[in-house]
């Protein structure tokens, strides 16, 4: 019996082990690093060469835009070096919010009198009083909301910033500018090309050849040539299509150039949305004995406009983008504000140039980026037919 | 009661107004439609000639031929103030194009690699690329095309001061200057080698293929490939007596002479352009590769293929598939883009063609030359990317 006990077993182990290494960590600071920065040599390499490139560019920019800033002063002098007949030693460069400071008001209103402005104000405050509970979702009475920001919203706003009724005093156009131009070209431009691109869309799928074949080639025209000969067509040739003696105002031309761009790229895109509808609904609606328009109205449209919410969205945003090249035709929109800035003797600077495209474009992505988050968050919302 | 549906079946429908003859409507709409489409047109043209004979502007386009009168920045083919306006549009015509066709390679290649590196494990990187696509994708294109000129311009020196690269470029704010190569007479046959090697090559890699198919057995394609592409034409160039020399730029008291330039108006403009571009780019590039469905790639590895072949012959070929059409119109949006130019008085077609309106007047026949043009090269874009697609699209049996 004790022989037994004795005789090695070849199952048990006879001697205690050292302990096992602890587990790479997987959770905490360690292990998110080491999961997201560090997996392998390749990931080291990729997150150093990262780092470099965070070193080489975050710095300047940071000191360009904060730390070498100017952000009080009355001329051009605060802003320039020495040599440059300025205070600054030589070799700085930096930001001159300054400059932004004292034109600030121009870049909102362009040179609207000055006495005048409450009136822009108070239409951009209806604007967003409007707009808001538009696009919150929760908020009821959506249809009478659309009613007010569409239909009357753009009377009570022409009849503010032009004035000559009421006894408002009239503003000429002509003194219109900045972001409020931006605004205003883009408002218009949705507002038109939406329904424009409906019916332009309907056209295209229409079984009347004429129709169809017109829309055709208006849709691929347009979308074939870039905006700027869309924009100097109505410009130039805007004028030697009306009557002799008839003027169109420059504002009025910029906002047929690009109302007419937009709606081609409208069609497109609820074009694809129309597409997106099951047949069986265009079936039903027939056999159901609604009419073109009320099949379309009832029943297609509700489905494929939204479908299309994040496209049209979309292509809102290329035209508030491409709203800047107004400029090009002397509107002075707000980038063309900041252009003509640049030439005002009392604050022309090296650095004036950049820190005016600087704060442009920044107004400019803050509106895009808004407007592409609201997108996605819309998305989805509506996106309830394959979440996992 | 089946008596009464008897009846019914046999009476004939009472025959319907052609008033509601969809058919008949139908017809009569796209009459309107014509009719006052013509009479729209009608009262556009007589206006347009009142127009046109007030201002004393001739129509036609017989003015191209006419002595321009303005320089250029840059052209490609000869180009004085002394040529015509037509040649003036030719050299437009080829910047537009130049500019377009090195835009669109260098936006795919940023917007790859973007858009690549947002769906890369690693944080920093993708964070990085995430930053770049929301920054450049929501500022207007001419804006950038602003900035950059404003910072090429500003950062550069002067060109006593111009920085001296090696292979004698050197770079100030007038632009680059390199050495411009000066091709000899046989140059011809070493540019004929070079597609022969590429006939070579191509030949080279089906028998490959086939013999693959066939026997299983795979024969080395690279060095192969490179060594005909680079001998060949390098044989040709030695026996032809090494036609190619070239014009290097020396710098003078004032300015740099000889050589060939880019200029700033050029850089800056291709920057923005496929900046901008290769931000969308990345994320059509970031939507492809996601859409290809995950068990795509874990089959792939159930069978034992190795990651990298898995990206190169299961993911990218059906990604290819989704990110096809949407490039194609980015594409075409950079080629639009382009016409941008004007802002920075980079000589494009639109720069051109808007000089020479301000100066004749003929407004009618330069917007249809731009029309034409544009509308041509994208159809042309868009047929090659269709038939590029065509040859990627699933092939259903």
């Amino acid at each position: 019996m004790a022989d037994t006990f004795n005789t090695p077993s070849l199952f048990v182990r006879g001697k205690m082990l050292g302990p096992e290494r602890a587990p790479l960590q997987t959770t905490g600071v360690v292990g998110w690093l080491r999961r997201n920065l560090f997996g392998s040599v390749t990931d080291a390499i990729l997150t150093a060469f990262g780092i470099i490139i965070l070193a080489l560019l975050v710095p300047p920019i940071v000191e360009w835009l904060f730390v070498n800033a100017v952000w009080l002063g009355n001329d051009r002098s605060v802003c320039a070096t020495l040599g440059q007949g300025g205070i600054q030693p030589d070799e700085w460069s930096g930001a001159c919010w300054a400059y932004v400071g004292a034109y600030f008001k121009q870049f909102m209103f362009g040179t609207y009198p000055i006495d005048l402005r409450w009136r822009p104000t108070l239409v951009g405050i209806l604007f967003v009083a409007l707009l808001t509970p538009l696009l919150i979702p929760r908020v009821p009475h959506k249809g009478w909301n659309a009613l007010a920001l569409f239909a009357v919203f753009p009377i009570v706003a022409a009849v503010l910033l032009l004035g000559g009724v009421f006894g408002l005093e009239h503003v000429e156009t002509a003194s219109w500018g900045g972001l409020m131009v931006t605004l205003i070209i883009s408002f218009v431009g949705i507002g038109v090309s939406l329904p424009l691109g409906i019916l332009l869309a309907l056209g295209r799928r229409s079984q009347m050849p004429v129709i169809k074949m017109l829309c055709i080639a208006f849709i691929e025209l347009i979308r074939g040539v870039p905006l700027i000969t869309v924009l100097f067509m109505a410009s130039v040739m805007l004028p030697l299509f009306l009557p002799a003696g008839w003027t169109v105002d420059k504002l009025l031309r910029a906002l047929v150039g690009v109302s007419i761009f937009a709606s081609a790229y409208m069609a497109e895109v609820i074009r694809g949305g129309l597409q997106a509808v099951p047949k069986g609904q265009y079936e039903g609606a027939d056999s159901l004995g609604l009419s073109y328009w009320q099949k379309m109205r009832l029943v297609v449209m509700p489905q494929a406009i939204k479908l299309v919410i994040p496209g049209i969205v979309n292509t809102f945003i290329g035209m508030f983008k491409d709203t800047s090249l107004v400029s090009i035709i002397s509107m002075y929109d707000l980038l063309g504000n900041v252009r003509k800035s640049f030439s005002d003797p009392t604050w022309a600077s090296p650095v004036t140039p950049m820190t005016g495209l600087v704060f442009a474009g920044f107004v400019f992505w803050l509106f895009c980026f808004g407007m592409s988050r609201y997108s996605s968050f819309v998305e989805r919302r509506l996106d309830t037919g394959h979440k996992r | 009661m089946a008596m009464m549906q008897d009846k019914l079946a046999h009476s004939r429908a009472p025959a319907a107004s052609p008033l509601y003859d969809p058919k008949v409507r139908g017809v009569f709409y796209q009459v309107l439609t014509i009719i006052g489409l013509v009479a729209f047109f009608y009262v556009i043209y007589s206006n347009t000639v009142d127009n046109l004979r007030r201002a004393n502007i001739s129509s036609g386009f017989g003015f191209l031929q006419g002595r321009a009168g303005f320089d250029l920045g840059q052209s490609l083919i000869e180009y004085s103030s002394d040529h015509s306006y037509l040649r003036a549009l030719e050299v437009g015509f080829i910047n537009t194009l130049l500019v377009a066709f090195v835009g669109i390679v260098l936006a795919t290649v940023i917007g790859l690699i973007i858009g690549i590196g947002r769906l890369s494990s690693n944080w920093l990187i993708a964070k990085l690329c995430t930053v770049y696509v929301e920054i450049f994708r929501n500022i207007p294109p001419l804006l950038v095309i602003f900035f950059w000129y404003v910072g090429v311009i500003n950062v550069l020196p002067q060109v006593r001061a111009s920085i001296e690269l090696p292979l004698d470029v050197f770079l100030n704010n007038r632009g680059v200057f390199f050495p411009k190569p000066i091709f000899g007479e046989g140059f011809l046959f070493v540019v004929l080698a070079f597609v022969v090697a590429v006939v070579l090559s191509v030949m080279h890699m089906r028998w490959v293929s086939a013999r693959q198919m066939a026997t299983g057995k795979r024969f080395p394609v690279l060095p192969v490939v490179l060594a005909l592409v680079i001998i060949l034409p390098l044989i040709a160039f030695v026996l032809e007596g090494r036609p190619l020399s070239f014009d290097v730029p020396t710098a003078g008291k004032f300015n740099l002479t000889g050589g060939g330039t880019i200029g700033p108006e050029f850089m800056s403009l291709l920057l923005a352009l496929s900046f901008y571009t290769a931000s969308f780019i990345a994320e059509i590039v970031r939507a492809g590769i996601r859409g290809v469905a995950h068990g795509q790639s874990e089959a792939a590895h159930a069978l034992g293929v190795r990651p990298g072949l898995t990206t190169r012959l299961i993911v990218l070929p059906q990604a290819l598939r989704i990110i096809i059409p949407p490039l194609t119109s980015q594409y075409l949006n950079l080629i639009k883009n382009s016409s941008l130019a004007v802002a920075i008085g980079y000589a494009d077609l639109v720069a051109v063609g808007g000089t020479i309106l301000n100066q004749t007047g003929h407004s009618i026949e330069i917007v249809a030359i731009w029309m034409v043009v544009y509308v041509t090269i994208s159809l042309l874009t868009s047929l090659f990317m269709n038939w590029f697609n065509a040859k990627m699209a699933l092939v259903e049996r």
